[in-house]
Protein backbone atom coordinates (compact mmCIF):
# COMPACT_ATOMS: atom_id res chain seq x y z
CA UNK A 1 0.00 0.00 0.00
CA UNK A 2 0.85 3.19 -0.31
CA UNK A 3 1.06 5.73 2.25
CA UNK A 4 1.06 9.39 1.26
CA UNK A 5 2.95 12.08 3.18
CA UNK A 6 0.12 14.44 3.64
CA UNK A 7 2.55 16.50 5.66
CA UNK A 8 5.33 17.52 2.83
CA UNK A 9 2.33 17.26 0.00
CA UNK A 10 1.95 20.58 -1.83
CA UNK A 11 -0.99 20.21 -3.57
CA UNK A 12 -1.86 24.23 -4.76
CA UNK A 13 1.72 25.23 -4.77
CA UNK A 14 2.44 21.93 -7.59
CA UNK A 15 -0.46 23.13 -9.86
CA UNK A 16 0.14 26.53 -9.93
CA UNK A 17 4.39 25.91 -10.68
CA UNK A 18 2.87 23.13 -12.99
CA UNK A 19 1.17 25.79 -14.53
CA UNK A 20 3.77 28.48 -14.87
CA UNK A 21 5.89 25.70 -16.45
CA UNK A 22 3.16 25.03 -19.04
CA UNK A 23 3.15 28.44 -19.88
CA UNK A 24 6.31 28.67 -20.20
CA UNK A 25 6.37 26.22 -22.87
CA UNK A 26 3.62 27.72 -24.27
CA UNK A 27 5.15 30.72 -24.63
CA UNK A 28 8.33 29.27 -26.13
CA UNK A 29 6.09 26.93 -28.62
CA UNK A 30 3.91 29.95 -29.57
CA UNK A 31 6.42 33.14 -29.88
CA UNK A 32 9.46 31.10 -30.80
CA UNK A 33 7.95 27.49 -32.91
CA UNK A 34 10.26 25.27 -30.33
CA UNK A 35 9.92 22.82 -28.19
CA UNK A 36 11.15 23.60 -24.43
CA UNK A 37 13.50 21.08 -23.68
CA UNK A 38 15.87 21.67 -21.53
CA UNK A 39 18.40 19.07 -21.81
CA UNK A 40 18.15 19.85 -25.58
CA UNK A 41 18.62 23.61 -25.75
CA UNK A 42 21.57 22.92 -22.87
CA UNK A 43 23.45 19.98 -24.99
CA UNK A 44 22.71 21.65 -28.50
CA UNK A 45 25.28 24.52 -27.41
CA UNK A 46 28.27 21.95 -26.90
CA UNK A 47 27.98 21.31 -30.98
CA UNK A 48 26.90 25.25 -31.69
CA UNK A 49 25.99 26.16 -35.35
CA UNK A 50 25.73 29.88 -36.44
CA UNK A 51 22.61 31.77 -35.20
CA UNK A 52 22.11 28.88 -33.25
CA UNK A 53 23.86 30.03 -29.62
CA UNK A 54 22.32 33.44 -28.87
CA UNK A 55 18.55 32.02 -28.33
CA UNK A 56 19.64 29.32 -26.00
CA UNK A 57 22.09 31.33 -23.43
CA UNK A 58 18.92 33.69 -23.23
CA UNK A 59 16.63 30.77 -22.20
CA UNK A 60 19.18 29.19 -20.03
CA UNK A 61 20.23 32.83 -18.18
CA UNK A 62 16.18 33.29 -17.71
CA UNK A 63 16.19 30.02 -15.79
CA UNK A 64 19.20 30.38 -13.84
CA UNK A 65 18.51 33.46 -13.29
CA UNK A 66 15.08 32.89 -12.05
CA UNK A 67 16.19 32.79 -8.43
CA UNK A 68 18.01 36.01 -8.35
CA UNK A 69 14.99 37.42 -9.54
CA UNK A 70 12.90 35.49 -7.45
CA UNK A 71 14.81 36.94 -4.24
CA UNK A 72 13.98 40.77 -5.41
CA UNK A 73 10.58 40.10 -4.20
CA UNK A 74 10.81 37.29 -1.36
CA UNK A 75 12.74 34.83 0.22
CA UNK A 76 13.55 31.59 -2.12
CA UNK A 77 12.03 28.16 -0.91
CA UNK A 78 14.42 25.77 0.96
CA UNK A 79 16.48 23.71 -1.66
CA UNK A 80 18.01 20.49 0.49
CA UNK A 81 20.51 18.29 -1.91
CA UNK A 82 21.43 15.27 0.53
CA UNK A 83 23.03 13.42 -1.70
CA UNK A 84 27.29 13.56 -1.43
CA UNK A 85 29.36 15.20 -4.03
CA UNK A 86 30.74 11.79 -5.44
CA UNK A 87 27.19 10.76 -5.91
CA UNK A 88 26.08 13.84 -7.61
CA UNK A 89 29.09 13.77 -9.82
CA UNK A 90 27.74 9.95 -11.13
CA UNK A 91 24.24 11.23 -11.32
CA UNK A 92 25.22 14.73 -13.26
CA UNK A 93 27.00 12.16 -15.78
CA UNK A 94 24.34 9.81 -15.65
CA UNK A 95 21.18 12.35 -16.41
CA UNK A 96 23.75 14.62 -19.33
CA UNK A 97 24.85 11.50 -21.09
CA UNK A 98 20.95 9.45 -20.50
CA UNK A 99 19.06 12.63 -21.61
CA UNK A 100 21.41 13.32 -25.11
CA UNK A 101 20.72 9.40 -25.75
CA UNK A 102 17.27 9.68 -25.01
CA UNK A 103 17.01 13.07 -26.90
CA UNK A 104 14.96 14.42 -23.80
CA UNK A 105 14.42 15.06 -20.49
CA UNK A 106 11.53 15.95 -17.67
CA UNK A 107 10.74 18.88 -19.77
CA UNK A 108 11.02 17.79 -23.45
CA UNK A 109 9.57 14.45 -23.14
CA UNK A 110 7.56 14.87 -19.47
CA UNK A 111 5.72 18.21 -19.83
CA UNK A 112 5.78 19.38 -23.95
CA UNK A 113 5.93 15.50 -25.47
CA UNK A 114 3.00 14.02 -22.92
CA UNK A 115 1.68 17.80 -24.14
CA UNK A 116 1.56 16.87 -28.04
CA UNK A 117 0.13 13.19 -27.05
CA UNK A 118 3.67 11.93 -28.50
CA UNK A 119 3.70 7.61 -27.92
CA UNK A 120 7.58 8.16 -28.10
CA UNK A 121 7.75 11.06 -25.27
CA UNK A 122 5.80 8.85 -23.20
CA UNK A 123 8.17 5.76 -23.82
CA UNK A 124 10.85 8.03 -22.58
CA UNK A 125 8.85 9.55 -19.53
CA UNK A 126 7.94 6.26 -18.50
CA UNK A 127 11.42 4.70 -18.86
CA UNK A 128 13.31 7.48 -17.15
CA UNK A 129 10.39 7.47 -14.11
CA UNK A 130 10.23 3.59 -14.10
CA UNK A 131 14.11 4.30 -13.53
CA UNK A 132 13.64 6.83 -11.18
CA UNK A 133 11.51 4.79 -9.07
CA UNK A 134 13.71 1.54 -9.54
CA UNK A 135 16.63 4.27 -8.11
CA UNK A 136 15.34 4.95 -4.93
CA UNK A 137 13.99 2.32 -4.12
CA UNK A 138 17.61 0.20 -4.31
CA UNK A 139 19.07 3.40 -2.62
CA UNK A 140 16.57 4.04 0.39
CA UNK A 141 15.19 0.08 1.04
CA UNK A 142 17.47 -2.15 -0.01
CA UNK A 143 21.07 -0.55 0.50
CA UNK A 144 19.25 1.53 3.16
CA UNK A 145 21.13 4.90 2.62
CA UNK B 1 16.66 39.61 -30.99
CA UNK B 2 12.55 39.05 -30.26
CA UNK B 3 13.64 35.23 -30.61
CA UNK B 4 16.13 35.34 -27.51
CA UNK B 5 13.84 38.13 -25.86
CA UNK B 6 11.43 35.31 -26.09
CA UNK B 7 13.61 32.77 -25.17
CA UNK B 8 14.61 34.79 -22.12
CA UNK B 9 10.96 35.31 -20.90
CA UNK B 10 10.53 31.46 -21.29
CA UNK B 11 13.28 30.24 -19.18
CA UNK B 12 12.75 32.82 -16.74
CA UNK B 13 8.63 31.91 -15.87
CA UNK B 14 10.00 27.77 -16.20
CA UNK B 15 12.61 29.08 -13.39
CA UNK B 16 9.71 30.47 -11.33
CA UNK B 17 7.10 27.84 -12.06
CA UNK B 18 10.21 25.24 -10.87
CA UNK B 19 10.38 27.80 -8.08
CA UNK B 20 6.90 27.88 -7.00
CA UNK B 21 5.94 23.97 -7.42
CA UNK B 22 8.86 22.82 -5.16
CA UNK B 23 11.06 20.94 -7.66
CA UNK B 24 13.80 23.13 -7.60
CA UNK B 25 13.96 21.30 -4.43
CA UNK B 26 15.75 17.50 -4.69
CA UNK B 27 14.60 16.39 -1.24
CA UNK B 28 11.14 17.27 -2.58
CA UNK B 29 11.14 15.25 -6.54
CA UNK B 30 12.97 12.56 -4.47
CA UNK B 31 9.64 12.54 -2.15
CA UNK B 32 7.56 11.72 -5.18
CA UNK B 33 10.25 9.19 -6.59
CA UNK B 34 10.00 7.12 -3.00
CA UNK B 35 6.83 5.25 -4.04
CA UNK B 36 8.05 2.69 -1.02
CA UNK B 37 8.69 5.13 1.69
CA UNK B 38 6.10 8.32 2.64
CA UNK B 39 5.17 9.11 -0.93
CA UNK B 40 4.71 12.89 -1.72
CA UNK B 41 2.50 12.97 -5.12
CA UNK B 42 3.43 16.65 -5.52
CA UNK B 43 5.43 16.07 -8.42
CA UNK B 44 2.49 14.65 -10.38
CA UNK B 45 0.83 17.66 -10.14
CA UNK B 46 3.12 20.05 -11.14
CA UNK B 47 3.35 17.50 -14.24
CA UNK B 48 -0.52 17.76 -14.54
CA UNK B 49 -0.48 21.23 -14.52
CA UNK B 50 2.12 21.89 -17.00
CA UNK B 51 0.25 19.12 -19.16
CA UNK B 52 -3.38 20.55 -19.16
CA UNK B 53 -1.63 24.06 -20.76
CA UNK B 54 0.52 22.76 -22.87
CA UNK B 55 -2.16 20.62 -24.26
CA UNK B 56 -3.91 23.87 -24.98
CA UNK B 57 -0.85 25.38 -26.45
CA UNK B 58 -0.21 22.39 -28.82
CA UNK B 59 -3.81 22.14 -30.23
CA UNK B 60 -3.22 26.00 -31.13
CA UNK B 61 0.51 25.11 -32.69
CA UNK B 62 -0.68 22.47 -34.64
CA UNK B 63 -2.85 24.75 -37.00
CA UNK B 64 0.42 26.95 -37.13
CA UNK B 65 3.35 26.79 -40.38
CA UNK B 66 4.55 30.09 -38.12
CA UNK B 67 4.75 30.90 -34.70
CA UNK B 68 3.14 34.36 -33.45
CA UNK B 69 6.58 36.41 -33.55
CA UNK B 70 6.85 34.57 -37.45
CA UNK B 71 9.31 32.11 -36.79
CA UNK B 72 8.78 28.79 -38.36
CA UNK B 73 7.44 25.82 -36.42
CA UNK B 74 9.97 23.47 -35.46
CA UNK B 75 8.53 20.69 -33.55
CA UNK B 76 9.86 17.00 -33.42
CA UNK B 77 9.32 14.95 -36.46
CA UNK B 78 10.55 11.62 -35.03
CA UNK B 79 7.99 9.13 -33.88
CA UNK B 80 9.99 5.89 -33.53
CA UNK B 81 10.60 4.47 -30.40
CA UNK B 82 14.22 2.89 -30.27
CA UNK B 83 17.25 1.44 -28.25
CA UNK B 84 18.18 4.73 -27.77
CA UNK B 85 14.83 6.48 -26.56
CA UNK B 86 14.56 3.88 -23.94
CA UNK B 87 18.37 3.40 -22.45
CA UNK B 88 18.98 6.89 -23.22
CA UNK B 89 15.73 7.38 -20.38
CA UNK B 90 16.73 4.20 -18.13
CA UNK B 91 20.02 6.00 -17.73
CA UNK B 92 18.60 9.44 -17.36
CA UNK B 93 16.33 8.25 -14.49
CA UNK B 94 18.75 6.54 -12.46
CA UNK B 95 20.90 9.96 -12.44
CA UNK B 96 17.75 11.57 -11.65
CA UNK B 97 16.95 9.23 -8.82
CA UNK B 98 20.65 9.21 -7.24
CA UNK B 99 20.50 13.02 -6.70
CA UNK B 100 16.58 14.04 -7.69
CA UNK B 101 18.08 16.30 -10.10
CA UNK B 102 16.75 16.55 -13.28
CA UNK B 103 18.55 19.08 -15.87
CA UNK B 104 16.07 22.35 -15.05
CA UNK B 105 15.69 22.20 -11.44
CA UNK B 106 20.05 21.52 -11.13
CA UNK B 107 20.07 24.93 -13.47
CA UNK B 108 17.87 26.63 -11.35
CA UNK B 109 19.45 25.58 -8.16
CA UNK B 110 22.73 26.24 -9.79
CA UNK B 111 21.20 30.19 -10.10
CA UNK B 112 19.90 30.13 -6.17
CA UNK B 113 24.10 29.03 -5.49
CA UNK B 114 24.24 26.34 -4.44
CA UNK B 115 27.49 24.56 -4.62
CA UNK B 116 26.54 21.29 -4.81
CA UNK B 117 24.24 22.19 -7.90
CA UNK B 118 26.87 23.66 -9.47
CA UNK B 119 29.04 19.92 -9.26
CA UNK B 120 26.02 18.12 -10.36
CA UNK B 121 25.67 20.63 -13.46
CA UNK B 122 29.26 20.43 -14.16
CA UNK B 123 29.17 16.75 -14.05
CA UNK B 124 26.12 16.87 -16.28
CA UNK B 125 27.94 19.01 -18.84
CA UNK B 126 30.69 16.74 -18.77
CA UNK B 127 27.79 13.82 -19.56
CA UNK B 128 26.65 15.72 -22.47
CA UNK B 129 30.12 16.38 -23.61
CA UNK B 130 30.47 12.81 -23.69
CA UNK B 131 28.01 12.08 -25.76
CA UNK B 132 28.68 14.62 -28.32
CA UNK B 133 31.98 12.98 -28.57
CA UNK B 134 31.08 9.11 -28.76
CA UNK B 135 28.19 10.71 -31.55
CA UNK B 136 31.04 11.93 -33.26
CA UNK B 137 33.30 9.19 -33.51
CA UNK B 138 30.54 6.81 -34.03
CA UNK B 139 29.55 9.45 -37.49
CA UNK B 140 33.31 9.24 -38.42
CA UNK B 141 33.18 5.56 -38.40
Amino acid sequence: MIEIAWSNFTPWSALVGGILIGLAAASFLLLNGRIAGISGILGGLLSPARGDIAWRVAFLAGLIGAPAVWLLATELPAIEIKAGYPALIIAGLFVGIGTRYGSGCTSGHGVCGLSRLSLRSLAATLSFMGAGFFTVYIIRHLLGV
Amino acid sequence: MKYSLASLFAGLVFGFGLIVSGMANPEKVLGFLDIAGLWDPSLAFVMGGAILVGVLAFAVARKRTLSFLGFNMKLPGHTHIDKRLVLGGLMFGVGWGIAGFCPGPGLVALGAGETKAAVFVTAMVAGMAIFEVIERNRAKA
